[in-house]
């Protein structure tokens, strides 16, 4: 028997229809979830915070991150104390630093938001070399299939034995040590000029870019898979477009999807990984600051001045805590089905 | 069954081939040599170390040596750790006097007196271990964390469990590391900040002889700093894999046929669930191994980790060839053995 509540649910569904009918496209679609997720915003205005504070970073900090006052090593601000007690007693003050300075007399702070810049831009240019490659490799490995397709995503299954963070460095040593001293006018020598004044981060993308491409592969592939044998393929298939024309017009933008989340699930790991490099001193060239190297210098007196580590350190967390929140949010409003699964 | 394992093993060997081909290009196409020095050695002894070591030759006679060094056995009269030539990391007797040596990865060129088998032999245990350990710890802490969100969607465990995996995934071990340092070694004075509680020899070539207190207070701050964002992974996959779980129609089925919901849960749906856990328990002990060589650089633990930096900084080409297959190794076995471990958890799944 039909109750009143019942007429009350079945009434209120043309009005969700009619609401849907406003014509929204997908992506209007997913961006309110996004927006509707707390987490996500989050995420995102830590990110936006953080894209300011790397772009504007000559602006924000008090002084530039390679000045060394040689006599204010290891200075600690007075508030460290109450924070720090058992720094008392042999610590250095000097409130000049707001968050000390570190064995050489540079300012934390300033090297901090410094930092920034070299994270942010592994953040981005990360996901952009592996989509570049990966995307191209898997989606003509999946779109042409057969042996071309075998012998391309073996290729891919042996390079996924290596372990990565350890080719990384491997080829990390190659280059800083090839073309440390190469011919003028050689294209390696354009590669190492560019380098020295990137402050050592090309090689970082490229060494990021060599081994994060191949999960984007499998994945372009997967997915080109999935809808190459679609109708509205076929139809552009009989109506005469080229191969070109069908992958680029008809089949990207049609698993666009899965893949921008999967990068931006991704972001997380190179920000990790040029931290590493960064930590075992293969990473960009000092005096460019990098958390991992700011962490890695803050752990050798980590006994004695805990700040030096522990500051660059939760700026390195806060960072990966806003990657994860908004990649998260991104995969709920891209694809609600995938919610929770990675 | 057994032609997938086997064909499956074959790939696996033309796969560690492949990769230590490319290693051994790769380092030799850095420039300089293992005995280059700020003070140039003379000419004639760099061509004597040359002649000694082998590096006189061409670079495909070269790799033959390591392959033929490294996969072929051989019987030898002089007794294991002798000789810094005629090492191997297998030795068996097989009479008085005379050894079957196996697997023979060269000597180190940097510390003259010891081969890469001797660092494998003493050194892989420990990173070994703490790979193991930490794992038991991502197991431990993030299995029950997942396994208590899915069962408690959108509950304030859910929300717990899934905050402490994003805190998880967002910590690394570079900011965790020095963070318990700073907690429990400095402050607090609870645990050692550095070393490790085991010394080679080791039960059966890897175990710790003993699992004291000095053992346990020395794993527990590497291992929590490097499990804990593997167990944000493992907590994530088993909620969203139970929740897939508990809504398939043999749950219901279940349910409907009266079983009490503690049967229901334990034997039907967590048995189902931990498939995708298992999938991933390979890579992930993978990932581990190779991130123990950061946490052992925080740590100051005397594992294999700081060879594998040093051994490129010094040109030690046995010692970045053997450190890099032995990675590889462990990363295609684990891959190997989660494979058979699935198809036998998975009746349907069959590999032909």
């Amino acid at each position: 028997m039909a109750t009143e509540a019942d007429f009350l649910e079945a009434g209120s569904e043309p009005r969700l229809e009619q609401e849907a009918r406003k014509g929204q496209s997908p992506w209007v679609d997913s961006y309110r979830r996004l927006v509707s997720n707390r987490a996500a915003v989050i995420g995102g205005v830590l990110v936006i915070i953080l894209v300011l504070m790397a772009v504007f970073a000559p602006l924000i900090a008090p002084r530039t991150f390679s000045e060394q006052v040689l006599v204010d090593n290891n200075k600690v601000p007075g508030w460290i104390l109450s924070v720090f007690p058992s720094m008392k007693g042999y610590a250095p003050i000097s409130n000049d630093y707001l968050l000390g300075a570190d064995y050489v007399g540079r300012d934390l702070l300033s090297r901090i938001i410094y930092g920034a810049r070299v994270s942010l831009a592994v953040a981005f240019v990360g996901p952009l070399i592996s989509m570049l490659v990966g995307v191209t490799y898997g989606s003509i490995s999946g779109y042409f299939g057969g042996r071309l397709d075998n012998l391309m995503m073996r290729i891919v299954d042996v390079m996924y034995a290596f372990p990565s963070l350890l080719f990384i460095i491997l080829l990390m040593a190659f280059f800083r040590s090839t073309l440390a001293k190469p011919e003028p006018g050689s294209f390696s020598y354009v590669l190492s000029s560019l380098d020295t004044k990137m402050g050592g981060m090309l090689f970082i993308f490229i060494g990021i870019g060599a081994t994060a491409w191949q999960t984007m592969a499998r994945l372009t592939r997967g997915q080109v898979l999935s809808v190459r044998e679609k109708e509205y393929v076929e139809a552009a298939h009989a109506i005469g477009a080229g191969n070109l024309r069908i992958m680029t017009k008809h089949i990207l933008p049609n698993i666009v999807g899965p893949l921008v989340v999967a990068e931006t699930l991704a972001i997380p790991t190179y920000i990790l990984t040029e931290a590493f490099l960064s930590f075992i001193g293969l990473g960009v060239n000092p005096p460019t600051p990098s958390w991992g190297a700011m962490i890695s210098d803050g752990s050798q007196v980590v006994r004695s001045y805990p700040n030096q580590a522990l500051f660059p350190a939760v700026a390195l967390a806060i960072t990966m805590f806003a990657f994860n929140f908004l990649g998260d949010g991104l995969r709920d409003a891209l694809d609600p089905r995938l919610r929770g699964t990675h | 069954m057994t032609r997938f394992v086997i064909r499956r093993t074959m790939w696996m060997f033309l796969v560690l081939l492949v990769v230590s081909g490319v290693t051994f290009v790769l380092e030799h196409s850095v420039p300089g040599g293992p005995f280059d020095q700020e003070k140039a050695l003379p000419q004639e002894i760099i061509d004597n170390l040359n002649e000694r070591y082998h590096l006189d030759e061409s670079l495909p006679q070269q790799y033959l040596r390591f392959l033929n060094d490294v996969l072929v056995p051989h019987v030898s009269t002089v007794p294991p750790g002798n000789s810094l030539q005629d090492s191997a990391v297998f030795n068996f007797e097989i009479s008085d006097g005379r050894w079957l040596k196996w697997m023979n990865f060269g000597p180190s060129y940097a510390s003259r007196s010891r081969t890469v088998n001797d660092i494998i032999r003493d050194q892989l245990p420990i990173s070994a271990q703490l790979g193991v350990f930490a794992l038991l710890v991502a197991l431990v802490v993030g299995m029950p964390l997942g396994i208590m969100a899915g069962l408690r969607q959108n509950t304030v465990w859910d929300y717990m469990g899934m905050g402490v995996a994003v805190f998880g995934v967002s910590v690394p071990v570079i900011v965790l590391g020095p963070v318990l340092v700073w907690i429990f070694g400095v402050s607090l004075k609870w645990l050692p900040t550095n070393g490790w509680g085991a010394q080679p020899p080791y039960l059966l070539g890897f175990l710790p002889r003993e699992l004291d207190a000095n053992f346990i207070k020395h794993a527990i701050m590497p291992s929590v700093a490097l499990g804990l964002g593997s167990s944000a992974i493992i907590a994530r996959l088993t909620r969203a894999s139970l929740l897939q779980v508990v809504r398939e129609d043999y749950i219901r089925t279940a349910r409907a046929k009266g079983l009490v919901e503690r049967v229901v849960i334990l034997r039907h749906a967590m048995k189902n669930s931990l498939i995708p856990v298992v999938t991933i328990l390979g890579p992930l002990f993978a990932a581990l191994v190779t991130g123990t060589f950061v946490t052992e650089l925080i740590f100051g633990i005397p594992g294999m980790g700081k060879y594998f930096v040093t051994s490129i900084t010094n040109r030690d080409y046995p010692v970045i060839m053997g450190t890099i297959l032995l990675y590889a190794m462990f990363l295609v076995v684990a891959n190997l053995v989660v494979d058979v471990v699935y198809a036998w958890l998975d009746p349907r799944i069959r590999y032909s």
